[in-house]
């Protein structure tokens, strides 16, 4: 186990997406697909939806977080998120939902840079509390 | 911050919204209803994002703008509505962002979600916010003073007001903001605090040429290269001789979309920074030397497409300011923008009436501009479906649109894209862009 600090509480797993890059919500996820649409984007089509998403950090507009709770609602949010740093407006969307829909949590821990180099896209992850399991299943340089 | 300060072990089950932040007595009395349901609400999402971001205290912020007005979905309205029905009331003067309507001219708007969007604007409205639909309050006459704390939203206004005004709000998203409007705090943190409104990088100008780094272009494709390369640390720039508030906007704007950026100093120019000590530049500080080369990439990295037909323009993101209406208007004369072609301006509504006193909204409209206001075309269905590519000025615009509404662009100055549309095909100067 990873352990890490929960910033919104919850259980889920699913597959891991790592992020190459910061990935604005708002204007870079469809709020009807979950998949990425932000032009500049080096993974423009991947979908967020079901995936553990690991986050180095968070950029852009501020209505992001308008965004992740409409994920939530809809059933095509992330099962959990994995963030480097405690970026406000991820936290807010999950928290807000959590009061809307609360039968449907995206919970978000936050590990060290460290531990998040390693989660690779693919490995099949656990995410409850304030811990992390990586199960593997990714691609891994030998 | 040390990354095992902030990992600490606090077993497997944490309680939602436990509460580690020193709250003030009347704090408390909030979280348990002694302003009503709906303070309650606002403050316990507050110290739930004040939790999770390790924030040591509240503090009071003396106004807000909103950006949860804009339609983003279901979830956006169903967190409006409920408020509402738990009596909200915004507690400090509070401005709103733009909507997904042009409410003056709702035929412009061509969207599925007409409904919910009013339902939306009505649901701010009836919190006391005041109408003013604009993604720039500071272009409104009554702005925050220098060291103010507030809680504002939107990227480019965030950035604005830290670093032009000199007031003090972090990056604020949808919901906190009316959180925040309606119980008057906000999480302590981040830009309301001295140590982090320090540079951390700096950007050297001089080796720009003199007429690129006093052309208007210049601001924004500066702006999506320091948003580029900035990260989480506060940029400051040194080498730039004057800039001015529109310029200045351009900039953010850009920053803030390309990157994270909330506070920009520009050595000399803006208020917390009249030299490099007062915002701490060293010269340990990594330092990224601006080539003319770096900004012609950038520039080109705004633009999807340059080999297509021209299918419409787009101007004013963030909302055009009275001066910049009236330097668009000087710049068509008496010309007409090309038959057929859509041509928008976007600008807030206490712009366009200071602009009809003047007549500069007659100007455009007859040359076949469409002024729009109250919203803006790259985040609501108003643009009709496009042929070709969008010619824009603003780099906010070219860096969303493309994804937000499936167009092709093409990213010019002022100058360019008013010369493209009264062509009706893409031209561009590259004057100012040769070493």
């Amino acid at each position: 186990m990873i352990e890490g600090r929960s910033l919104v509480g919850g259980r889920a797993e699913g597959v891991a997406l790592v992020l190459d890059e910061p990935l604005s919500f708002w204007g870079g996820v469809h709020a009807e697909t979950g998949k990425i649409i932000d032009r500049h984007h080096p993974q423009l089509g991947a979908s967020v939806a079901d995936v553990v998403l690991v986050v180095g950090d968070g950029r852009g507009s501020s209505s992001g977080s308008s965004v992740i709770a409409e994920l939530i609602r809809i059933g095509r949010a992330p099962a959990a998120i994995v963030v480097g740093y405690p970026d406000q407006i991820l936290v807010l969307g999950a928290i807000v939902a959590g009061e809307l829909y609360p039968e449907r949590p995206c919970p978000i821990v936050q590990l060290s840079e460290q531990q998040l180099s390693s989660i690779r896209t693919g490995d099949r992850v656990i995410v409850e509390g304030n811990g992390v399991w990586v199960r593997g299943g990714g691609e891994r340089q030998l | 911050m040390s990354w095992s300060r902030l990992a600490r072990p606090t077993g497997l089950y944490r309680r939602p919204y436990a509460v580690t932040v020193q709250l003030s007595a009347a704090d408390e009395a909030m979280l348990d209803g002694a302003r009503g349901p709906a303070a309650a609400l606002a403050m316990r999402i507050i110290t739930g994002v004040a939790e999770a971001i390790d924030a040591p205290g509240l503090r009071d912020v003396a106004g807000a703008h909103i950006d949860g007005c804009l339609y983003n979905g279901q979830a956006s309205l169903d967190f409006a509505e409920r408020l509402v029905r738990l009596e909200a009331h915004v507690a400090v003067p509070t401005t709103l962002n733009v909507s997904s309507l042009d409410l003056l001219h709702p035929d412009l708007y061509r969207g599925e979600h007409r409904e919910p969007a009013t339902r939306l604007v009505e649901a701010y409205r009836s919190m006391g916010c005041e109408p003013t639909w604009t993604c720039a309050p500071y272009q409104l006459a009554v702005r925050p003073a220098l060291g103010e704390h507030v809680a504002w939203a939107e990227s480019n206004a965030i950035v604005f007001a830290n670093s032009v005004l000199g007031a003090r709000t972090e990056r604020y998203g949808d919901f906190i903001d009316i959180c925040a409007a309606v119980t008057g705090r906000v999480p302590d943190v981040g830009l309301h605090r001295d140590d982090n409104r320090l540079a951390g990088i700096v950007f050297g100008v001089e080796g720009v040429s003199d007429s690129l780094r006093t052309a208007d272009v210049f601001f924004p494709v500066l702006g999506y290269l320091i948003g580029r390369r900035a990260g989480r640390l506060v940029p400051a720039i040194v080498g730039l001789e004057m800039a001015s508030e529109d310029q200045l906007k351009a900039l953010g704007a850009a920053a803030a979309a390309s990157g994270s950026v909330g506070l920009f100093h520009a050595v000399g120019i803006t208020p917390e920074a009249p030299d490099g000590g007062a915002v701490g530049i060293s010269e340990s500080m990594p330092r990224v030397e601006v080539t003319m080369s770096d900004l012609r990439s950038a520039r080109d990295a705004l633009s999807t497409r340059r080999d297509l037909p021209l299918g419409a323009v787009s101007l004013g993101t963030p909302h055009y300011s009275l001066s910049e209406l009236r330097h668009l208007a000087d710049l068509v004369g008496d010309c007409r923008v090309a038959s057929g072609l859509a041509a928008y301006v976007s600008t807030s509504r206490a712009i366009l009436a200071e602009a009809a006193s003047t007549g500069v909204d007659t100007r455009l409209q007859e040359a076949g501009f469409t002024l729009l206001v109250d919203t803006c075309t790259y985040v609501t269905p108003i643009m009709e479906r496009v042929e070709g590519v969008v010619m824009t000025d603003s780099a906010k615009w070219a860096y969303y649109a493309p994804g937000n509404l499936g167009v092709e662009v093409a990213f010019g100055s002022t100058e360019d894209v008013v010369a493209s549309a009264l062509a009706g095909r893409p031209i561009w100067d590259e004057g100012v862009w040769r070493d």
